[in-house]
C-alpha cells in the first residue's frame, strides 16, 4: 500500500529522493542488526532472570518459614526487637553498563560494619530458629541484588527492542516502498516529458521540412 | 553509597531489618504507595526497592513511571504467604513483549 509522495518531478528531486532512499536502506539494515544482537542478548539475560527468581523465590519462602517459627517460639515484639538494630549496613554503588546502547544498571553491594557477624542481638532471649533465618537470609543477599540488576535489565531492554522493532517495520513497510514508488513515479514522469520532446521537435522538424519545400 | 529499601506488611519484610536494608512497613495498598513514590524520588536516591507481591501489583501504574529509567529498579519479592507468580509472569510479559511470544515455555 504504498503512495506517491507529494513532490515536483524535478531531477532534482529525484537525486534528493534517491539519496534518502539509500539511506533508509542503510538505516533499516542497521537497526535490524541492532534488533537482533539485542534479542540475542536479552534472551540471555532472561533465562538468567528466571533462573535467578525461581531461587531467590524459594530461599525467600524458606527464610519466611524460619522467620514464622522464630515468632512462633518468641514473641512477636522480642523478634522484632532483636532486629531493629542491624550491626551490618548493606549499601550499594550502582555503576551503569552500556548494552547495545541501552543503558543498564550494575550493583555493587558492600556490607558495612564493626563485626563481622550479622546477629544484632544477644543470645540470651532470642531462640535459635531466628538464628537461622538470619543467616539463611544474608545468604541470599547477593542474589537479591543480582535478581534486582538482572531484572531490571530485562526490562530497559525489552522497551528497546520494541522501539527498535517498530522502527525496522516502518521503515520496511511504509518508508523504503514510499520512496520506491515515488522515485518510479518520477523517473516515469521524465521519460514521458522527454518522449512529448522528441515528438515535438520532429512535428517541428517535419513542419520546418514541408515549408522549405512550398518555397522551391 | 545507597542504601537498598524494602516496602511491604511487617511480617513479611521484618526479617530485612536484620541485614542492613532500610524497611519501610506499609499497612494498606496507598500507604505502600505513597512510601515507594517518596523513595524513588528521594534525594538520597535508592537504586534498588524491594516490594512485596500484593503491593506491586497494586501499584502497577506508578511502577510504570520508573520503568524506562535506569534507576530505582522496583523489584517484587514474595511475601509471607510465598511466592503468587508475579514475578514469573512479569518475565513472561516482558518476553513476548519483546519477541512477541514466549519462547521460554519449557526451559
Amino acid at each position: 500500500m504504498a503512495t506517491v509522495m507529494k513532490v515536483n518531478p524535478t531531477r532534482m528531486e529525484l537525486s534528493k529522493l534517491k539519496k534518502r532512499l539509500k539511506t533508509a536502506r542503510r538505516g533499516h539494515k542497521l537497526l535490524k542488526d541492532k534488533r537482533d544482537e539485542m534479542v540475542k542478548q536479552f534472551l540471555e539475560l532472561v533465562k538468567k532472570n528466571r533462573e535467578l527468581r525461581a531461587s531467590v523465590e524459594e530461599s525467600l519462602k524458606q527464610v519466611q518459614t524460619y522467620f514464622s517459627i522464630a515468632a512462633a517460639t518468641m514473641s512477636s515484639q522480642a523478634v522484632e526487637e532483636s532486629l531493629i538494630c542491624p550491626k551490618q549496613e548493606t549499601e550499594l554503588e550502582t555503576e551503569s553498563k552500556n548494552i547495545m546502547s541501552v543503558i543498564v544498571p550494575r550493583f555493587n553491594y558492600s556490607m558495612t560494619g564493626k563485626d563481622s557477624d550479622i546477629y544484632s542481638y544477644g543470645f540470651v532471649t532470642t531462640s535459635a530458629e531466628l538464628d537461622v533465618a538470619v543467616g539463611a537470609l544474608s545468604g541470599i543477599i547477593p542474589k537479591l541484588i543480582e535478581l534486582a540488576e538482572t531484572e531490571k535489565s530485562v526490562q530497559l531492554l525489552a522497551s528497546e527492542i520494541e522501539k527498535t522493532r517498530r522502527r525496522v517495520n516502518a521503515l520496511e513497510h511504509v518508508m523504503i516502498p514510499n520512496l520506491e514508488v515515488t522515485v518510479k513515479s518520477i523517473v516515469m514522469k521524465l521519460e514521458e516529458n522527454e518522449r512529448g520532446n522528441i515528438t515535438r521537435l520532429m512535428k517541428v522538424k517535419d513542419m520546418m521540412i514541408a515549408e522549405s519545400r512550398q518555397g522551391i | 553509597m545507597n542504601k537498598i529499601a524494602c516496602v511491604g506488611d511487617r511480617d513479611s519484610v521484618r526479617g530485612f531489618m536484620a541485614i542492613g536494608f532500610e524497611v519501610h512497613t506499609a499497612n494498606t495498598l496507598q500507604e505502600a504507595e505513597k512510601t515507594v513514590r517518596e523513595l524513588a524520588e528521594s534525594e538520597d536516591g535508592y537504586p534498588v526497592i524491594f516490594v512485596t507481591e500484593d503491593y506491586y501489583n497494586g501499584m502497577q501504574p506508578l511502577i510504570s513511571l520508573y520503568a524506562e529509567k535506569t534507576v530505582p529498579a522496583i523489584i517484587s519479592i514474595p511475601g509471607k504467604n510465598g511466592s503468587q507468580g508475579t514475578g514469573m509472569a512479569a518475565i513472561k510479559a516482558l518476553t513476548e513483549k519483546a519477541i512477541g511470544a514466549d519462547i521460554l515455555l519449557n526451559s
